[in-house]
């Protein structure tokens, strides 16, 4: 049998390419109409940052802006601290008691979120707890610390275990370094999931308080978006958003590529 | 003086306390709300309305084809792109797949919002007036928009780790190209298969942002039900809830236990 190997290998890049270009379309449509003078999409009208200037004079967006940013950050330290000890208590517990704390750990991870969210939410209720700042950072450290387990601990099987003993005599520095990789990137998981997450805060959340989330669902299907105003500058918020992601991730394979060059 | 070093099991007590009040108790109390009554009197009547109402069951049958077909559309577009880079000899895959990761970064409802504004625009095209009813299509579509990533990951990573010789020998010994894919990439790919499948089909069947925004409120999934109990029957809402929870159970259990979900998210890139 002959086979063409450019050919085939032109098609693999096509079909790789259509389906990278299906994810970016609605994406980049966006970003192009949130430079547009109008609040339609489909005729470009000229250039303007009008949407730009919306969303950042509108009080109400930017509240809940600021709500969703440092929900996530608030709850995804307590994740990371939370989560960080438990997989390493896990780590080195008895097998029993390893298998038993990983198995509940599971149970919010492979749940549907609307179950986690209706069962947090009734026993809130059942408790006598009534939904506060409190109840919406529990809600969201369930769904967020299990992953964080679930990151750190490939890594611990990783470390080797007298480097921690010999990292505690000697001042614990290495074990530090070692710790910052584990922290880093379970805390960063436990933000983009935070961030993510619409039906947990929902459940949760005390009345009026209002994410990214939950405030564009509302302006989408129930209409309290008051003007086309409001969901224009939703395009101009998902460029800003998916700029800022670009970014952080090109400087972080930048800066990781550097590390590996010393190394 | 010695210093006495705290045990480091110790650090577990924290987390395993957490997960007793906030996942096993939580659980215990939709159990126990799902079969008593209103006035907290036990009872089987939330079982007996839930199974015996046709609209709920049909709808449970409506979810279950979005959630299949959402599935099976992303395991057919996920299954060759993993293929293909896990096999590429390119030395920037990685940043192909990273492509592939960073929607998934975006806010989830931004992101189904601007497939929103993509079918708003199509269907103000001559000819593409047929989307604006296409309830269905296109909450399929926004579904597998959507999740896509969470199928791609768990196979790349899997179909990473088989080993290169075996497509060799299974060259050497006389296997065609068919051979080869049925006999060592699928069966070698499995666990990623399951992973995948498992994270695409639950949201697909519980998500209702996406059925919301997408479908005009016409699509209605097994997590819309629990939503529109939300406060007025709990007893009910607990019932639908105790119900997923159990599907979610078996079909974990069916594909192999409680493994690799680490490698969705992103959790190792």
């Amino acid at each position: 049998m002959k086979r063409h190997p450019v050919l085939v290998k032109c098609l693999k890049a096509a079909f790789v390419g259509l389906v990278l270009l299906l994810l970016y379309t609605p994406i980049l449509l966006l970003a192009i109409y949130s430079f547009d003078e109008t609040d339609l999409i489909g005729r470009f009208e000229g250039f303007s940052l009008r949407h730009y200037a919306a969303l950042f004079s509108n009080r109400k967006v930017l509240g809940m802006i600021g709500n969703t940013f440092l929900l996530a950050f608030v709850a995804a330290a307590l994740s990371t601290v939370l989560g960080t000890a438990g997989a390493i208590g896990m780590f080195y517990s008895k097998k029993r008691i390893k298998g038993a704390v990983h198995a509940v750990s599971q149970i919010p991870v492979i749940n549907a979120e609307i179950v986690t969210a209706l069962a947090l939410c009734i026993t809130f209720v059942a408790v006598g707890i009534g939904k506060s700042y409190f109840t919406l950072v529990i809600g969201h450290m369930v769904i967020c610390t299990p992953f964080v387990v679930l990151s750190v601990i490939p890594k611990l099987k990783q470390m080797d275990n007298s480097l921690y003993e010999a990292a505690l005599d000697l001042g614990a520095s290495p074990f530090k370094a070692l710790m910052s990789v584990v922290v880093i990137s379970g805390f960063m998981l436990a933000v983009t999931l935070s961030l993510d997450d619409y039906i947990v805060t929902v459940y949760t959340r005390p009345s009026g308080f209002e994410t990214i989330s939950t405030y564009v669902y509302n302006a989408t299907t129930k209409g309290n978006a008051h003007t086309a105003e409001t969901l224009s500058s939703f395009w101009a918020l998902t460029t800003i958003i998916f700029v800022v992601i670009l970014l952080f991730v090109i400087i972080s394979n930048l800066t990781g590529r550097k590390k590996e060059a010393k190394q | 003086m010695k210093i006495p070093r705290f045990s480091r099991k110790t650090l577990c007590v924290p987390y395993a306390v957490f997960l007793l009040f906030f996942v096993i108790i939580p659980m215990l109390i939709i159990l126990f709300y799902a079969f008593t009554d209103k006035e907290m009197h036990p009872s089987f009547s939330n079982f007996i309305r839930f199974f015996s109402d046709p609209t709920k069951l049909s709808t449970i049958v409506y979810s279950l084809v979005i959630a299949l077909i959402t599935t099976v559309a992303c395991l057919v577009i996920a299954y060759p792109v993993a293929y293909i880079l896990a096999r590429s000899t390119l030395k920037k895959k990685f940043v192909i797949l990273m492509l592939f990761v960073l929607p998934m970064w975006i806010n989830f409802v931004l992101r189904v919002n601007a497939i929103r504004e993509l079918f708003n625009l199509l269907t103000s095209l001559n000819g593409m007036e047929w989307l604006a009813g296409a309830n269905y299509f296109k909450t399929v579509f926004g579904m597998v928009y959507d999740f896509l990533p969470f199928m791609i990951l768990p196979l790349y990573t899997t179909m990473l780790k088989i080993d290169n010789s075996l497509y060799e020998a299974s060259a050497d010994l006389g296997g065609n190209a068919f051979t080869t894919f049925t006999r060592i990439t699928v069966p070698l790919s499995m666990p990623g298969i399951m992973s995948g499948v498992t994270m695409v089909f639950l949201p697909s069947m519980t998500n209702y942002v996406v059925s919301d925004m997408l479908g005009n409120a016409k699509v209605t999934i097994i997590g819309k039900f629990i939503y529109e109990y939300f406060g007025t029957d709990w007893h009910m809402g607990s019932m639908v809830a105790l119900v997923l929870l159990i599907v979610v159970f078996v079909s974990t259990w069916l594909s192999g236990g409680f493994k690799s979900e680490e490698n969705v998210r992103g959790t190792n890139l």
